[in-house]
């Protein structure tokens, strides 16, 4: 296929971005439509790119054009099977966001709206960069967007919020930037020419001494992202401040870009310093496991307490990715794109309480099932989804985490496994305190149920968590290829 | 005909799918309808499979159905896949069976609920799990059902969610139960690593070529797998969300949490019993397990004035006893006994429901008596099944406990073999208890007393239930009194039972003489009696006596009264420090120390900044020559070296 799609993914959103500073602000209609619009066509265009996709382990859907060759920096971009389930998944949780912003924005509509697409290019650009200079780019320009969405339309504390987020993030990328450029010179030194090209960096070994400290660096700045325990403390109140839309995509995709570059460039760069460093991480993610877990269960926010749970379930991620086995890192990956559906829907879900209530506190509700029935389907199920029930998506990639981390040592399957127990209690007793009981708030008793706008938003969700957890091959069998190809350069 | 093996848990899949979306908008009797017609119709598609798998020879009896290639990830290949064999088509009966009698009582009990239709959603939605539970080829479809089965009683106990207790009592279930699973995720993982496999084929054929008895992964293996029947059967420790789970809709209690669910645990163990043959250790934990949680359980249930609550109990120490079979190795008088105790514990349960129906709700036998003459269908069916699981000679009950006592008795496990002999008294004692209680005694409810004040809803006095839901109690009852002959011990006839089950089991010959199979029968028989005897004359012909023992004996009393304070003590073990831990690591590890490093990285970079103040111009051009600056500076650096 000579069709760049993948430029296409990235140019759509800025070119509607773009259209969108010329409709006038009074059209709040015309720039909702338009906008969901956009993220839908981007959607559709990354679902031709899932079709195209052939299970193989090369690049593919390849785009090359130089772009700074002075430096040898290019703008060159392509898939495999590390990436391209997180560009579906992008595309889609945009327009889920979009459309979940209908009622809950009301303010400055156009410029929100601008914000999302520029950061939808964005994202889709960190996933399909080959280049470094360009993926660190994209990176940053993330930052920009999502800043602005939770420091304008969020709620409370949003600013200290968002400069919470902004400044953890970009502690980390700084030492990330630096590192990225120590990797090109490093490879000048052994070549003799300068590339930020990922395929040409791949087919020298990094010097033994640098590698610790560049995969340190690279680490940090994705340690934070992810965020791995103890770096997460910014996530739950960028979460509890940020919009509904900002907290799906936030929660959705763009934590993913922290374990994603693990993938991408921590595994296959720095092979020697990854195999030294897998028992910190290890460690670190079965304390991110139980920590976010009973820390979750504490929360009298309900989106904190999410937030928390992300924690947990992003700690389950990372030690998919690193005990170096098919199964933890399938599942790893897999795990990415289910978080990001559970989470991004329990957001949605809170989303939707906190527009009829204006609260997200546990204790102002309680018996919403009774006035809420449909309602309390789409919790429950997307609940269980995320508590790893089987038939649904989590379990496919919880259990696959766990045989690769019972593989690698029972002991970590052992700790990770409390996980599941624990993330039973937090939810389940969230639901008790929210859902059930007695209807004890009078204003809870005149609570509308789902809109049909809300439902078709949820059961598109509600479609992937049940597809992958009865038939995960659609989305396992093309990035076996990859993985498998991952793993040989590890070993 | 095995081709269609799918279409047994496809329809109540099915069944609760429509009824899930369109419930809402459908008649009632259509949604009955689709719901018993599935179940139903499963029943017959299992009648089927079973009478084709009999005109098999016997070698022939194990079919492995492949659907589709569920998760192949590297060397780990799950199948979606069933299992047709003799075990399994044993226990498709049992659940569609007892499922359909369920659902057409539910079709009279929740007939005034304004939630029809989500019940009979969950309702074909728990056959359907419980279905794939029983029919999975291996570990991991074992273990989906598994879970399945959970949510559908998580879903159930809590079908009432505004009462809070209901609430509360789903999130037990389903959080204790996790506990245990957590064992049994482990072992089906220590299962994989071992053998390479999950297909039960697979590794009951390398279990037996690989490993000696006693092995030691074998042993953790059996362990961590028992660990998840100890939640899932409700045995000690974690037996303690079975009796919150009464909260659920009484036809609920009857199928999910006497009939079908609970036994999943002894299912597991008879269908892993190449691995706990050898493994030793394992089945002596799960032997004595089982004969502990019996007596235990019984002895709660003989001070308990809720008559579902005496059942719940009942139910735990009836499993217990379905644990010794299988721990001593007697896997066809486990499932033998999982099967009567279906049929005569389902029955119990509905009739205590036709008792609630029938009182409004009441539950309390304090409340209860001489409703004999106001229900006879209730009081006659309610009789049989007490008589079954007493042990009254020829009855279901009494074959099948038999036989497990007799294996106890057999296999040199005496003391299990006496803790059982009494848990057969303490039964017998109270479940006569319960009846004379409920059923005969001088009437302890006046119409007034409950009446309602609205009056078109008023309660007018006991009334016997409608035909839906007596007809299911004499089909029962029926099944209680004549379903012990399949299994008859050899001193009185042909077992048919044991040779049915030979291509699963070993054949578990005792090599009992007559006269200790006749000596352990009249042991068991007297026992039984003297429990009938001791509460029909507690509580029938003394009535004064069981105060009097309550004050005299107070200590003893209130410790069963409260359960051995169970609750209480896992409650201050556990459930507070619990909070207090997770309270502390949220408002001072993460609040205090992780936020606190940062903050204090960001005020020492302030102070720092102080000295450099005079570069911040607080123009964004000037912070960009800077960075421009720095960039410059790092590459040159870079590209001097």
């Amino acid at each position: 296929m000579n069709f760049p799609l993948l430029s296409t993914l990235i140019v759509l959103p800025l070119l509607g971005a773009l259209v969108l500073l010329f409709i006038p602000r009074a059209n709040d209609r015309a720039i909702r439509y338009f906008a969901v619009l956009v993220a839908f066509a981007a959607f559709v265009v990354s679902i031709a790119l899932f079709v195209g996709f052939r299970a193989e382990a090369d690049l593919q859907f390849v785009e090359r054009v130089a772009w700074i060759p002075q430096f040898g920096i290019a703008y060159y971009v392509g898939v495999d099977g590390l990436s391209i389930l997180l560009v579906l998944l992008t595309t889609f949780l945009m327009v889920i966001a979009l459309g979940g912003s209908w009622v809950g924005v009301t303010e400055r509509v156009k410029e929100y709206h601008i914000f999302f697409l520029l950061l939808e290019a964005a994202i889709i650009g960190v996933f399909v960069s080959l280049d470094l200079f360009l993926f660190y780019v994209f990176w940053e320009f993330t930052l920009i967007p999502m800043a602005f969405l939770i420091g304008i339309w969020g709620h409370g504390r949003r600013v200290y919020a968002a400069l919470k987020f902004i400044l953890f993030t970009m502690f980390g990328s700084t030492l990330m930037l630096v590192a990225i450029l120590a990797l090109a010179f490093a490879y000048r030194d052994l070549t003799g020419t300068l590339s930020f090209a990922l395929t040409d960096l791949w087919t020298k070994p990094v010097p033994l001494g640098l590698q610790p400290w560049l995969f340190g660096a690279f680490a940090l700045a994705f340690a934070i992202k992810v965020p791995m325990w103890p770096f997460h403390t910014w996530l739950p109140d960028a979460h509890v401040e940020a919009p509904t839309a900002g907290s799906v995509i936030l929660a959705g995709v763009l934590l993913k870009m922290g374990t994603y570059g693990f993938l991408r460039f921590n595994l296959p760069l720095f092979r020697e310093a990854a195999h030294q460093f897998a028992p910190v991480i290890i460690a670190l993610a079965l304390i991110g496991i139980v920590y976010g877990a009973i820390v979750s269960m504490v929360q009298r926010d309900i989106k904190s307490l999410v937030a928390f749970s992300s924690v947990s379930h992003l700690g389950y991620v990372m030690l998919g990715l690193f005990v170096f086995n098919a199964q933890g890192i399938s599942g790893g990956i897999l795990q990415m794109i289910n978080h990001g559906l559970s989470t991004g829907a329990l957001f949605l879900l809170v989303g939707m309480l906190y527009e009829r209530r204006h609260t997200r506190l546990i204790a102002d509700f309680g018996g919403v099932a009774k006035v809420m029935p449909i309602f309390a389907a789409f919790f429950l199920l997307v609940m269980f989804s995320s508590v790893g029930l089987p038939g649904l998506n989590g379990f496919i990639g919880e259990f696959l985490i766990l045989t690769g981390a019972f593989i690698a040592n029972p002991m970590y399957a052992a700790v990770a496994a409390t996980g599941v127990v624990l993330s039973a209690i937090y939810l389940l007793w969230m639901y008790q305190r929210a859902m059930a009981g007695p209807l004890t708030h009078e204003a809870n008793k005149t609570l509308k149920d789902l809109s049909a706008r809300e439902i078709v938003l949820l059961g598109a969700l509600v479609v992937f968590i049940v597809w992958i957890g009865v038939y995960p091959r659609t989305f396992l069998d093309p990035i076996q290829p990859s993985v498998m190809d991952l793993i040989g350069i590890l070993r | 005909m095995i081709n269609y093996l799918w279409l047994v848990p496809a329809l109540p899949l099915a069944g609760a799918t429509i009824n899930a979306i369109f419930s809402r908008k459908l008649p009632r009797w259509i949604v009955s309808a689709i719901a018993v017609g599935a179940v139903g119709a499963s029943f017959v598609v299992s009648l089927l499979a079973f009478f084709t798998l009999q005109g098999l020879d016997e070698h022939q009896r194990v079919i492995n159905v492949p659907i589709y290639s569920w998760i192949p990830v590297g060397e780990f290949r799950v199948d979606a896949a069933f299992l047709l064999d003799p075990l399994s088509a044993l226990m498709l009966l049992v659940v569609t069976g007892v499922g359909l009698l369920i659902h057409i009582y539910s079709m009279g009990y929740m007939a005034h609920d304004e939630n029809y239709g989500r019940f009979f959603t969950y309702l074909n939605l728990f056959v359907f799990s419980m279905l794939v539970l029983v029919l999975g080829n291996n570990y991991l479809l074992m273990y989906v059902g598994w879970e399945l089965v959970g949510l559908c009683s998580y879903l159930l106990i809590s079908f009432w969610f505004f009462k809070p207790e209901a609430a509360a009592a789903g999130k037990k279930a389903f959080v204790t139960t996790r506990i245990g699973d957590f064992g049994f995720g482990l072992g089906v993982l220590l299962i994989f690593t071992t053998f390479g496999t999950l297909d039960f084929a697979h590794v009951f054929k390398e279990a037996h070529e690989l490993f000696k008895p006693g092995a030691p992964v074998i042993t953790a293996i059996t362990l961590l797998l028992f660990a998840g029947a100890v939640g899932k059967s409700a045995q000690i420790p974690l037996y303690v969300w079975l009796p919150d789970a009464m909260e659920g809709p009484t036809p609920v209690s009857a199928l999910i949490h006497a009939a079908t669910m609970v036994t999943a645990g002894v299912y597991m163990v008879a269908r892993s019993n190449v691995l706990f043959e050898l493994a030793p250790l394992s089945s002596e934990v799960v032997a004595w397990t089982g004969a502990l949680t019996a007596i235990f359980a019984a002895t709660i249930a003989l001070v308990q004035m809720d008559l579902k609550r005496v059942l719940a109990y009942s139910t735990i120490s009836q499993l217990g006893y379905m644990f010794v079979a299988v721990g001593v190795g007697a896997y066809g008088a486990g499932v033998f006994h999982l099967m009567t105790h279906a049929f005569f514990k389902a029955l119990l349960f509905l009739a205590a429901g036709s008792v609630m129906h029938a009182m409004n709700g009441v539950i309390d036998m304090r409340h209860l008596g001489g409703l004999s003459k106001k229900m006879f269908w209730t009081y006659a069916t309610f009789g049989a099944g007490a008589l079954a699981i007493a042990g009254f000679p020829l009855l279901s009950g009494f074959f099948s406990k038999d036989e497990i006592l007799a294996a106890a008795f057999g296999t040199n496990h005496l003391a299990i073999w006496a803790l059982g002999l009494i848990t057969a008294g303490l039964t017998a004692f109270y479940i006569f208890r319960a009846f004379f209680l409920t059923f005969r005694t001088t009437p302890r409810w006046e119409v007034e007393h409950h009446a309602p004040t609205d009056s078109a809803h008023a309660w007018r006095g006991p009334h016997e239930s409608p035909a839906t839901m007596t007809a299911p109690l004499v089909i029962l009852a029926g099944l209680a009194v004549i379903a012990g002959y399949v299994g008859m011990p050899k001193v009185l006839g042909a077992n048919f039972l044991e040779g049915y089950f030979e291509p699963v089991f070993k054949p578990h010959d005792l090599h009992l003489a007559a006269s200790t199979e006749w000596m352990l029968m009249g042991a068991s028989v007297i026992v039984g009696l003297l429990g009938i005897a001791t509460a029909w004359w507690m509580y029938e012909k003394q009535p004064d006596l069981p105060v009097k023992l309550g004050k005299q004996f107070s200590g003893v009393y209130n410790l069963l009264w409260h359960k051995y304070y169970v609750d209480e003590i896992y409650s201050a073990v556990f459930v507070a420090p619990g909070y207090k831990l997770a309270m502390w690591l949220w408002q001072f590890v993460d609040v205090r120390i992780i936020d606190g490093v940062a903050n204090g990285l960001g005020y020492a970079t302030a102070a720092c900044s102080r000295v450099v103040r005079g570069w911040q111009t607080g123009y964004a051009r000037a912070y960009a020559l800077m960075m421009l600056i720095g960039t410059v500076i790092v590459i040159g650096w870079l590209m001097m070296r």
